[in-house]
């Protein structure tokens, strides 16, 4: 909402400058995003006297001017404009001066030869307007010499933001009144005197749909002139950030702005019949003023005569009957509108304007009145004629809301105590009436501009925001006693220790996209019920609920990859958007791993580059999962790690057969290819929401422990087994043949070839075993090495000789 | 006896001029060997008659000795010798590069949320979550913005074209504030915590994305009123930006589901041409940057949280966790965050170990 400072002293006496008032109205609530002064740019422009004008001798359309600035030194300019003549006085900039409109410095010079001491100014480059057929005429009386800051005044601009719950601050004479309330003038009545009607309202109005059009008053001008409207009105909604179009036209919209009260004046040629306000039929078509068809249903209540319909209502009149320079005879339509019917209707056309933004919100019902008089008095004045007397048709909702008030609220709820006179004070300047209510009460009564005001609260901010938020003291929370008190949940704490797991492993955490294009969502679907995809995304690559953290990943490995750097460790936690219960989401914490170039970079020592492999993958994925708390000595490395993985090359942990705690492996080829991935990507997938949580321990102290008194031994074993075994089961085997004294089992070495006979392999596993209360005797050694073979065998391994 | 003492004349020479321990180790088997010289002599001894024995007897002794002693003394001039040479072959060049391990980071924005956590925690409050793939009841009706509200166009939503059970329409949260439903109903009153989390809107520029990340803080108690708001928020921007001159500017506004409701702006100096955050915004090359929006929780929400208003009270601010880290950390390209850039992440990222404490301070120093 923009507006000038003399629009503003329309309404509000008062001495407090621009500043003082910007100031004021951030402290309001009305947020002031910026003052423009238009004049402060013009200090360095002169009133200035062409004296005479001569044709220039090189160029027929330049000429050479003789200026005078009340000094007695005439200063010689060349200029283009063609209404320069002796006798006119316009504006002179000087060298010096910073042309407005395209911030050039001016300087003196020479134009096709002629010395040139300045320009000669239109109005379109002080930035004062668009015209520009010629340089600026001043009255003859324009006192030459001053500098044309001086002459114009200074005007400055306001520039406010409205938040949605203030329609009465739509218009200037509502901002007015939050600032008289606040100390910083009087604010001045209205005057709607009301016409006395020359003749009764020729046109019938009929209301058909009083749930959306409760009100309609109407009234007839005969024997209008239009055209361009004054300078001042002109100016007026310039400095608003609006265009004039014509004096009718622009009539209504300076009421609007004004007093925050839209209306729209129809051609009465135009109109056909009965005016009726009613809903639309499905289908029906209308041609707005912004020159755009709409297609209307039957929820929407528009304004229609015989031929059809001429309004969305509320919203935007129509291009056929708006009113043209040719306009004799208005209808003035002041309507009030349902704000919910305005607001659904504009939502469902995608269809905003400066009428809707205030019917939506709730312009004032009681001042229909008014606005037809204000608007009736303004088209008189200007574009003459004879005023029908009002029509009115239906009644706006007058019932004024009360709300019980306790005074003291403003200190219980807006931490301030502000005295009872002064509650009061403020409450009548905003036009809200205090009677006493019960108890030590009060019953206020709301005044009609202020739909959003409801409720105590409401009037507590009323109260607080005019005494000012500044006023408010700062109180300490009340706190517990002694050292605050641990608050994070046990997920939140797995959460926090796998991040910084993974970043002290050499990881870098990306925080990547939750939505991602749909194949790429599609590719990694867990078939749940299918993906989330948005119905109005920004963009398709921003379309459908990541059902895994890796496609994000992967994108950002290749974006990193297509930028040169040779080796990326990328990992990411969040969550992963599932199907839930009862049509809800189903959101998983999950983390996700992408390696990709090189693992080691070619070196003095190590040689070549080396490339990541899946065992770096089943790397992170067990030492993360040991942070996350699972139990990564029970898991079972099983298959089945998805289509997205290289089949050979990839698996899932489980705890038991089922519960998958995490997959990781190579990607399967077709997967980096979709993701434009070239050489070999590992990637791991920790499901962190699977993880059993811990039973919670009852203390700190832990379970007694003392290191044996007797030494560890080790004893190699190798088996020839089948090819096809896993080297896991194998191990697993082993470590469980005697659990009395088998503490750990290391396989060490893999071996095919020489000697082991053809689809078979040898392993080699490390057993550590543990004495208890005595060492091995040689009996012994043979029982658990026997136990070990016997298990072994169970897995057909022969012991190696 | 003159022989004995040439011979071991003889032997000390010769084990003076020894080269390698096996030169060594050859005189000392002639000398001390079973069929050494000086083992000869010793077994001389016990044929000798008592005078001569006392008289002999220290001599070979001493000869043996002597021996012993000028054995011992080369052999460890020989090994020591033979350590230096070998040695001196091993020398490595340490100017050579050690085996690098890659450092990794943790994102800005988890370690503003980690931050954050921390502060609150010290004020009792716990964090709380909800989904993010919201219904239109939690992300709307229930913060008291009805369906032709205008500040829901205002949200820019993403919308899906899913309705749940109860026909509410599913749509991506456009802020953090619902989790104020959630955990009332979920854990009653009275209630202190703080929602991270990322937000969606559909909006995309310069200083826009379609995701962002929040952080909502909500208490309810008795009692509770604006300057509680004021004090709440100043005590934790002082912790945050480890600075004790932040002034807050509350300047009134509207939220539905807050009322009184307050814009929070905090003040700035304009250094090396950048905000840094502290002072009054109203001093010379100063300014307000708004950094909260806040009040107190509507009567209507408190309902819709199942509580009882006339009871409960409290108050609910919202802030950009992205644009704290920003603030802080002076990156000024938001797009950056969601790019997974592993040079951004490394200049921009933290350590492993920078957790943030309360004694160790929870901002990590450029």
């Amino acid at each position: 909402m923009k507006f000038s400072l003399s629009w503003l002293k329309d309404h509000l006496d008062t001495g407090s400058d621009a500043d003082a008032i910007a100031r004021k109205l951030t402290a309001l609530g009305l947020e002031i995003e910026g003052v423009e002064d238009a004049s402060a740019a013009l200090g360095a422009f002169r009133i200035a006297r062409v004296l005479t004008a001569e044709k220039h001798p090189q160029a027929d359309k330049l000429q050479v001017l003789s200026v005078d600035l009340g000094d007695g030194a005439p200063l010689q300019v060349v200029c283009g404009a063609p209404n320069a003549r002796a006798g006119l006085v316009g504006v002179l900039g000087l060298p010096g001066a910073v042309v407005p409109a395209n911030g050039m410095e001016l300087r003196k010079s020479a134009i096709r030869g002629v010395e040139s001491n300045g320009m000669m100014c239109s109005t379109r480059e002080l930035g004062l307007g668009e015209e520009h057929d010629g340089i600026i005429e001043l009255p003859a009386d324009a006192p030459v010499g001053a500098t044309f800051a001086d002459y114009l005044g200074s005007d400055p601009v306001f520039d406010v933001a409205i938040t949605p719950n203030r329609p009465d601050c739509m218009g200037v004479y509502g901002i007015a009144r939050d600032l008289a309330a606040a100390g910083l003038g009087t604010l001045k009545p209205v005057d709607a005197t009301p016409f006395a009607g020359a003749f009764a309202c020729p046109v019938d109005i009929r209301i058909e749909d009083a749930e959306g059009c409760p009100a309609f008053y109407g009234r007839v001008i005969r024997g209008v002139k239009n055209g361009p409207s004054p300078q001042w009105l002109q100016d007026r909604l310039k400095s608003a950030g609006q265009r004039p179009i014509s004096a009718l036209v622009d009539v209504t919209n300076y009421v609007m702005l004004a007093y925050g009260r839209p209306a729209h004046a129809y051609d009465l040629a135009k109109l056909n019949g009965a005016v009726v306000a009613r809903r639309a039929t499905d289908g029906e078509k209308v041609v707005a003023l912004n020159g755009k068809e709409y297609t209307l249903d039957s929820t929407m209540t528009v304004i229609a005569d015989a031929a059809g319909v001429h309004d969305v209502a509320g919203i935007m009149g129509g291009e056929h009957s708006g009113c043209a320079d040719d306009t004799t005879d208005v209808l003035l339509e002041v309507a009030y509108f349902d704000p919910a019917r305005i607001a659904r209707t504009g939502q469902a056309l995608a269809l905003t304007s400066d009428a809707r933004g205030r019917f939506e919100r709730g312009v004032d019902p009681a001042f229909l009145d008014a606005g037809i008089e204000l608007l009736t008095r303004l088209i008189l004045d200007i574009c003459g004629g004879e005023a029908s007397e009002v029509l009115r048709v239906g009644a706006p909702p007058l019932a004024r809301k009360t709300v019980a008030y306790d005074p003291a609220l403003a200190g219980r709820l807006g931490g301030v105590a502000v005295a009872e006179d002064e509650q009061r004070r403020i409450l009548a300047a905003l036009g809200f009436e205090a009677a006493a209510g019960e108890g030590s009460g009060w019953t206020v009564t709301v005044p009609t501009w202020r739909p959003d005001v409801d409720g105590a609260a409401d009037i507590v901010e009323e109260v607080i925001r005019v005494h000012g938020l500044d006023a408010v003291p700062s109180t300490p929370l009340p706190r517990a006693d002694g050292v605050a008190k641990p608050t994070a949940t046990p997920a939140q704490i797995v959460e926090r220790r796998v991040r910084r797991a993974a970043a002290a492993r050499g990881l870098n955490e990306a925080v990547t996209w939750s939505f991602l294009p749909e194949g790429e969502a599609e590719h990694f679907a867990e078939g749940n019920g299918g993906l989330w995809v948005l119905a109005n995304p920004i963009s398709e690559d921003l379309k459908a609920m990541r059902p895994s953290l890796l496609p994000g990943l992967l994108s950002a490995t290749r974006r990193n990859l297509d930028r040169g750097a040779a080796s990326v460790g990328l990992f990411e936690i969040g969550r992963r958007y599932l199907r839930g219960e009862a049509g809800a989401s189903d959101e998983k914490l999950s983390l996700a791993v992408v390696l990709a170039g090189e693992k080691t970079p070619r070196g003095w020592k190590s040689g070549k580059a080396q490339a990541f492999d899946a065992f770096d993958a089943k790397a992170e994925a067990l030492a993360l999962l040991a942070e996350a708390g699972a139990p990564v000595d029970n898991l079972q490395v099983m298959g089945e790690a998805g289509p997205q993985f290289h089949p050979g090359q990839s698996a899932t942990l489980r705890l038991g057969p089922k519960t998958v705690l995490a997959r990781f492996g190579m990607l399967h080829p077709a997967t980096a290819k979709a993701f434009d991935l070239d050489g070999p990507v590992a990637a791991v997938e920790l499901f962190l929401d699977r993880i059993p949580p811990k039973k919670a321990a009852p203390g700190f102290a832990r379970p007694h422990y003392a290191p044996p008194a007797l030494q560890a031994v080790t004893r190699d074993f190798a088996f020839l087994v089948a090819a096809g075994v896993p080297a896991g089961d194998l191990v697993r085997a082993v470590k469980g043949a005697d659990k009395a004294n088998i503490v750990a089992a290391r396989l060490f070495d893999d071996f095919r070839g020489q000697g082991v006979p053809e689809g078979q392999k040898s392993l080699a596993v490390e057993v550590t075993l543990q004495p208890g209360e005595k060492s091995y005797d040689d009996a012994a050694l043979k029982a658990i090495a026997d136990k070990v073979v016997a298990a072994a065998g169970k897995l057909g391994g022969v012991l190696r000789g | 006896m003159e022989q004995l003492e040439q011979q071991q004349a003889e032997t000390l020479g010769a084990i003076a001029d020894a080269a390698t321990p096996e030169a060594v180790e050859a005189i000392r088997v002639a000398a001390l060997g079973k069929q050494g010289w000086v083992s000869a002599l010793l077994k001389t001894l016990g044929g000798m008659s008592p005078e001569q024995r006392q008289s002999e007897g220290p001599k070979i002794h001493a000869a043996r000795e002597a021996v012993t002693v000028a054995l011992a003394a080369r052999k460890g001039a020989l090994e020591a010798a033979a350590l230096d040479a070998r040695l001196a072959a091993e020398t490595v060049d340490l100017s050579l590069p050690a085996p690098e391990a890659p450092r990794g980071s943790v994102h800005p924005v988890s370690q503003v949320m980690d931050e954050l956590a921390e502060i609150f925690a010290d004020m009792g409050f716990a964090v709380a979550s909800g989904p993010e793939i919201e219904d239109d009841w939690h992300n709307f009706t229930a913060l008291n913005m009805p369906e032709t509200h205008p500040a829901r166009a205002m949200h820019d939503t993403f919308y899906f074209p899913d309705k749940d059970a109860e026909g509410r329409a599913m749509l991506l949260r456009t802020h953090t504030s619902p989790v104020q439903i959630r955990a009332m109903l979920k854990q009653g009153a009275p209630l202190r915590v703080i929602a991270p989390g990322r937000v969606y809107r559909s909006d995309s520029d310069a200083t826009h994305t379609p995701m962002f990340h929040q952080i909502e803080g909500l208490v309810i108690d008795k009692g509770i009123h604006l300057g509680h708001l004021k004090w709440t928020l100043e005590t934790f921007l002082k912790a945050f930006f480890e600075r004790d001159d932040i002034v807050l500017r509350l300047r009134p506004s509207y939220f539905p589901f807050t009322e009184p409701s307050v814009e929070v702006d905090v003040g700035y100096t304009v250094v090396n041409g950048k905000r840094v955050v502290g002072g009054g915004g109203d001093v010379a090359n100063g300014g307000w940057m708004e950094v909260l929006g806040s009040g107190m929780v509507n009567r209507r929400v408190i309902e819709f949280g199942g509580l009882d208003p006339d009871q409960w009270q409290g108050f609910a601010f919202g802030t950009g966790v992205d644009r704290l880290a920003m603030l802080k950390y002076g990156m000024d390209d938001l797009r950056a965050f969601f790019d997974g850039d592993v040079r951004w992440l490394r200049h921009y990222g933290f350590g492993a170990l920078d957790v943030p404490t309360l004694s160790g301070g929870v901002g990590v120093k450029a």
